[in-house]
């Protein structure tokens, strides 16, 4: 049955937590995933084969396996490292394996001839990176990391297994004590829904303006 | 491989300096097992201008693009005043120079492509400028004027802060030959330069190359029209 004091008392725990956890780690490892995929696909193109190999492999397979497992191994395996700081770096680890596809997407979707003016004018490969192709790919991969910043979102519950209390988890937590979950949920829901789609129409906003 | 030699001029019998402008040594180039340029010699002296012309697979373009390094040189040597391009003979070795050494002696050679390549994300000022500041560290102030100059040149001088893709194609065409002019090169090098562009735009380049070549500048350009590039 629903109960609207239930969801009224519910909403500021949930917001709180929503404020203080699941924001702070997205945000954080949105930049950080954003940071590392750029690295990522650039060394790739970049590096020599024997170095690129071996990193090829290593993004696959972070890619390729489940972040809560991840969560836990190093939760585990550094347990110096307070819960929040394991779960900035599993999650922007994690995700910059997928972004560092997308940006391979909008850089290999760069033409040719853009490659050959730049070498044609002597540009060093610092600088045809910075001035001519990064600009231009970018532009192109953004809508697809906005994307993976919202899945990214939405995989924050996984923090219940290093036993963060971000909102989801909290959300349970009140339905327990309260004999009812439906008013805590429909909460959280809401609140993701409420921080994703501004998140999703902004960023085809920023698409727009950046487009020439 | 016919070349079409600028009248009165005869290869490699340049008369300023002895030294050729450019000057292809035995080279050979390979895709896998198919052989474009086997054992080619030819110079091109300074301030002489030359069209490459033939069917297409014949090899001109890729003449240019080894020059320009946009291709790996399979075999043999390309000299620029002398200087060694992309391989150097070192007591009697063949020696694949550094990339920046390469880039050293590329600096003297600009090029103009087929389609265009200008940056669309950069203002036509932003084209033109980016080569003289980032590579050759010139304050934006004087790289500007420089850029203006060639626009001028162009005679397109009134778009400089449009963007390419508000040009025609003989502007775009016309921003990428003041692209590469204001790098300041010796050699010029033009591969098909109107074949992407329309019939009525066609002029407006060529004129623009006329005045180039009178200017005394070394050109060669590829083209499948004889005559008109």
């Amino acid at each position: 049955m629903w109960d609207t004091s239930l969801f009224i008392e519910t909403l500021p725990v949930l917001i709180g937590a929503f404020l203080k956890i699941t924001l702070v780690v997205t945000v954080l490892s949105s930049i950080l995933s954003a940071l590392l995929g750029l690295v990522w696909a650039i060394a790739l193109r970049e590096l020599p084969a024997w170095a690129a190999a071996p990193l090829r492999f290593v993004l696959d397979f972070i890619r390729m396996t489940p972040l809560p497992v991840h969560l836990l191994v190093i939760y585990y395996a550094f347990n110096n490292l307070s819960p929040m700081t394991v779960g900035v770096l599993v999650f922007g680890v994690h995700y910059s394996t997928y972004m560092a596809e997308s940006y391979r997407a909008g850089i290999d979707s760069i033409r040719k001839g853009q490659w050959e003016a730049a070498t044609a004018l002597s540009l060093p490969a610092s600088r045809t990176w910075r001035a001519v192709i990064l600009p231009q790919a970018i532009r192109n991969t953004l809508p697809s990391l906005g994307n993976w910043a919202i899945a990214m979102f939405k995989d924050t519950p996984f923090l219940i297994f290093i036993s963060v209390p971000e909102m989801v988890t909290e959300a349970r937590q009140f339905g327990g004590q309260h004999f009812s979950y439906v008013e805590a949920m429909t909460v959280a829901g809401l609140l993701f829904l409420v921080a994703s789609y501004p998140t999703a129409v902004l960023m085809r906003k920023l698409e727009k303006k950046l487009a020439y | 491989m016919p070349t079409d030699q600028t009248p009165g001029s005869i290869p490699g019998h340049e008369n300023n300096g002895g030294v050729p402008r450019i000057q292809f040594e035995d080279v050979v180039k390979r895709f896998g097992s198919t052989t474009v340029l086997d054992n080619l010699n030819f110079n091109v002296g300074r301030g002489e201008r030359v069209t490459l012309i033939g069917p297409s697979g014949s090899g001109k373009t890729t003449i240019l693009r080894l020059l320009m390094t946009l291709e790996h040189l399979t075999d043999g040597y390309i000299w620029v005043d002398g200087d060694p391009l992309t391989h150097a003979r070192q007591d009697g070795k063949r020696v694949e120079l550094k990339s920046k050494q390469v880039a050293q002696v590329r600096k003297r050679i600009g090029m103009v492509f087929q389609q265009f390549n200008l940056f669309p994300h950069l203002t036509v000022l932003e084209n033109i400028t980016l080569a003289p500041r980032e590579v050759r560290r010139m304050p934006k102030k004087e790289a500007e004027e420089i850029a203006m100059r060639m626009l001028e040149r162009v005679k397109i001088p009134e778009q400089a802060h449009k963007y390419p893709g508000q040009l025609s194609g003989g502007q775009q065409q016309r921003v990428a030959i003041a692209r590469a002019l204001a790098m300041q090169p010796k050699v010029m090098l033009f591969d098909e330069p109107t074949s992407a562009l329309d019939p009525e735009m066609i002029k407006e380049v060529l004129d623009v190359m006329e005045e180039l070549a009178d200017s005394g500048m070394t050109m060669i350009v590829v083209s499948h029209a004889p005559r008109r590039p």
